[in-house]
């Protein structure tokens, strides 16, 4: 079957859920085999690193990456797949944005590390041994990855010419994604493949929605019994739904429970975190500067709440902390 | 003669990538071999300063193909941390959504991971080592089946979860939905199908492998036998329970060595360090660590459903139980110390998450409307433990009152295995490498080494013609490629 596009699919610092996402498609499967050609798939197919290394620049159509970039092995992979493609996709909230192990940006690099193999309670370790990129036993040479300093989207490693939002994606998405890319006319450089409007106009609850949010308070999901039907924002509990772009069909309200997120921003909004923050923040029901501190602090958790998928693309980035 | 080694670059493992390394020694024979785990992310650390009820949806982040697992661990840990019991409707639908659970993910295993080696067979060829092998062999109507039985429990996982991949249902004291009662009958022909989809599987393996001698020998063989400590979750009657009860271990010969409540995991369990991978090597605290090494002296133990059967005295349902004692009998009585056995122990699993399903399914109560529990206790500390498809999986956090993490501690289901795991590539790569002769055969049955462990691995060859991609690099001492091997 020569001349089917070629697609790869690939991930990097990731959970296996976009991996899922994909094989959710179920019988859909056997139609995307129909119309593309997988060239490169390590979890699922029988090709190397060294089979892509192989094909002619350009030759894939699309690499499909997920995970974000957070070891040597996942920055040499990134590019060398840029090379090999006309498209690049970051598919998934940590390929496009840094994903939830982007909240390790907070940490250092040694934090990390040394609790993980040095000071976790059931670690046994008097002689502080850590991974190598390369360590000696006997003569035998072993080596490993080099665990970076940060993590970083896959947008800050190579050039990106989509995303595929969510976390994972739905398997809708993907269909439309791959769809897409398939038609003679490409959706224009840097479209995120998604709906371009915020959860809010998908929510079932959207007729319960403030028109003028006062909030006095914020509660957390844990402490009340949460309505099934009414917005969240109502019932004083944060959903981020205002900040994050439609598509997931409203999976996690349908679940009962908020909005956290993972869809990351419309086209329209620079940074997830700080328009959530900035529209909350405006109208709440407060006439002191006390008063804003007493019901700011409700929400214990600002960063964890409002960057909890996207801060490595975000304004901040990243912040090192000095103090242990 | 130069010292040579076998790399084994990618195989593909549950979170990213893995590596083998074979060393050889002067006659070309494996004399060392490491499994390595190349990546980090750090979840314990960047989970400090997040608020408790947040770790649900976290830390099920560490596994996309085992979401519900940490999902549940963790909500379970958060019961623990408010001191808060939920309701008898909530633990019913936790109960039912991970009996669920523990089927799909154990029936991608047996259908699409581990199970093309033995019912298309180890030594097939390799083109038809996979599911595509698995359905010419089955036919197109039962493949058709597979998925559409995968997609229904997958379908009611979501129904209380909101998603299927990361739920959002599990809350400290409860869950955030309950069930219509208008959907009770559609819960429970779910649960009576799968029961009866439990029961195929069952005979298809007994079908397909036990009716093969050749597999029976290759299951029992010494190549892939370690005598070691197993663990598990049981229940009062010492029967295996995925969601709850206390912690069991038994000793190589089968004898109780522990049994305690959750909260006391860290008198029983330690992790190692090695320098070569980033993954940790759990051990039996009191017995220390001895090395990659099996038998009494040695803390090395295992997890998964060889281990959980290891651990019980019987299965806690009626059908699973008849399976249970036929397993028993073929292979010599308990425990079992066959890697291979695995595969066998996981489909008997399968019967009984299904039929732990219908019970479940056919209780009124399922339907009840009081689902939470809403927490006031100040929080401290909580651990909470489940049986992942891949073993004990432990989350234990601390908190500030505000309920804040100031700590947490992850023991995830694959450390349990990683030094049985690795001794395990080691025995047979001792036992298939000579003279520094290899061939495709062989990586497949190395692959088979650990693939009996980890339904994970490789977790998106689901429904795709799958199998790892494997190389063999033989490299002189100067790294000089002398010969290599790929499919």
């Amino acid at each position: 079957m020569p001349g089917k596009p070629k697609v790869a699919f690939y991930w990097c610092a990731s959970c296996g859920g976009c991996e899922e996402s994909v094989v959710d498609l179920a019988e859909g499967v056997l139609d995307l085999l129909d119309a593309i050609d997988i060239v490169f798939w390590p979890v699922a197919m029988d090709y190397k690193r060294s089979d892509v290394e192989a094909m002619p620049d350009r030759s894939i159509l699309a690499s499909l990456i997920n995970g974000a970039i957070r070891n040597s092995e996942q920055e040499e992979m990134a590019r060398l797949l840029r090379r090999k493609s006309r498209f690049v996709i970051a598919y998934g909230a940590c390929a496009q944005l840094g994903g939830v192990p982007g909240l390790a940006n907070r940490f250092s690099r040694d934090q990390i590390l040394e609790f993980a193999y040095e000071t976790c309670p059931s670690i046994q370790n008097p002689a502080k041994t850590r991974p190598q990129p390369g360590s000696q036993d006997a003569g035998r040479m072993t080596t490993l990855p080099e665990f970076h300093g940060l993590v970083r989207t896959l947008a800050q490693v190579v050039q990106v010419d989509y995303a595929v939002p969510g976390c994972p994606p739905t398997p809708a998405l993907l269909r439309q994604a791959v769809t897409c890319l398939l038609d003679a006319e490409p959706p224009a450089a840097g479209s995120v493949l998604a709906p371009d409007i915020a959860l809010c106009d998908q929510c079932p609850r959207k007729d319960s929605k403030p028109m003028d949010l006062r909030p006095e308070a914020f509660k957390r999901p844990h402490l009340i019994r949460l309505d099934p039907q009414r917005c969240f924002l109502a019932q004083g509990v944060v959903c981020m739904g205002p900040a994050t772009r439609g598509g997931c069909e409203a999976v996690c309200v349908q679940g009962n429970m908020p909005c956290s997120g993972c869809f990351g921003a419309t086209s329209r909004v620079k940074d997830q975190g700080a328009k959530m923050l900035s529209s909350l923040c405006s109208n709440i029901a407060a006439s002191s500067e006390q008063e804003i501190d007493r019901i700011l602090a409700t929400i214990p958790d600002p960063l964890g709440t409002f960057y909890r998928y996207s801060l490595p693309g975000s304004l901040l980035r990243a912040r090192v902390s000095r103090q242990r | 003669m130069q010292t040579q080694r076998i790399t084994i670059d990618p195989i593909t493992r549950l979170e990213g990538h893995g590596k083998i390394e074979i060393f050889l020694d002067d006659r070309g024979d494996a004399e060392r071999a490491c499994l390595q785990v190349p990546e980090l992310r750090g979840f314990e650390t960047f989970c400090i300063g997040r608020p408790a009820e947040d770790m649900p949806q976290i830390t099920s982040r560490i596994c996309g193909v085992c979401p519900t697992a940490h999902h549940m661990a963790a909500t379970k840990a958060l019961d623990d941390l408010y001191q808060v019991q939920p309701p008898p409707t909530a633990l019913k639908i936790r109960e039912l959504v991970y009996n669920a659970f523990m089927l799909e993910d154990h029936a991608l295993h047996v259908y699409l991971l581990g199970g093309p080696d033995f019912i298309v067979g180890p030594d097939a060829p390799k083109e038809l080592r996979n599911v595509v092998g698995v359905i010419q062999k089955v036919g197109v109507d039962v493949g058709k089946r597979i998925l559409a039985m995968r997609r229904r429990l997958r379908e009611l996982i979501a129904y209380f979860g909101g998603k299927v991949i990361h739920p959002v249902f599990g809350l400290p004291g409860g869950v955030s939905k309950g069930l219509a009662p208008a959907d009770l009958p559609c819960v429970r022909q779910t649960a009576a199908d799968a029961v009866d989809f439990a029961r195929f599987t069952l005979q298809l393996f007994k079908d397909v492998v036990l009716k093969t001698d050749a597999y029976l020998a290759l299951i029992t063989s010494e190549a892939y036998t370690h005598r070691t400590y197993y663990m598990g979750l049981v229940n009062g009657r010492n029967q295996p329970d995925f969601y709850a009860g206390k912690i069991r271990v038994v000793d190589p010969t089968g004898n109780e060595y522990a049994n305690f409540p959750t909260q006391h995991y860290l008198a029983y369990i330690a992790e190692r360090v090695e320098p070569w991978s980033y993954g940790k090597f759990c051990y039996l605290k009191p017995l220390g660590w001895k090395g990659f090494v099996d038998g009494p002296e040695s803390g090395v133990y295992a997890v998964a459903p060889l281990a959980r059967l290891n651990v019980a005295d019987g299965m806690a349902t009626p059908e699973a139980q008849k399976a249970y004692e036929e397993y028993v009998a073929t292979l010599g009585g308990t425990p079992v110390h066959h890697t291979l056995a695995n595969h066998w122990a996981r489909v008997i699993e399968m019967l009984q998450a299904a039929e732990r399903m219908r019970e479940l399914a056919d209780d009124p109560g399922l339907a009840g409307t009081e689902i939470r529990t809403i927490p006031t206790a100040t929080p401290k500390a909580g651990v909470g433990v489940v049986e992942a498809p891949r073993g004990t999986l432990i989350h234990h956090y601390e908190t500030d009152d505000q309920g804040l993490i100031r700590k947490a501690n992850l023991i995830v289901a694959t450390q349990g295995n990683s030094a049985r795991m690795a001794m395990g590539v080691e025995k047979s790569a001792k036992a298939l490498i000579r003279q520094g002769k290899v061939d495709d055969g062989l990586l497949n049955m190395i692959e088979m080494a650990f693939r009996a462990y980890d339904p994970c691995h490789g977790c998106a060859t689901h429904s795709l013609p799958g199998q790892m991609p494997l190389t063999v690099s033989i490299r002189d001492a100067m790294g000089r490629t002398v010969r290599e091997l790929r499919r």
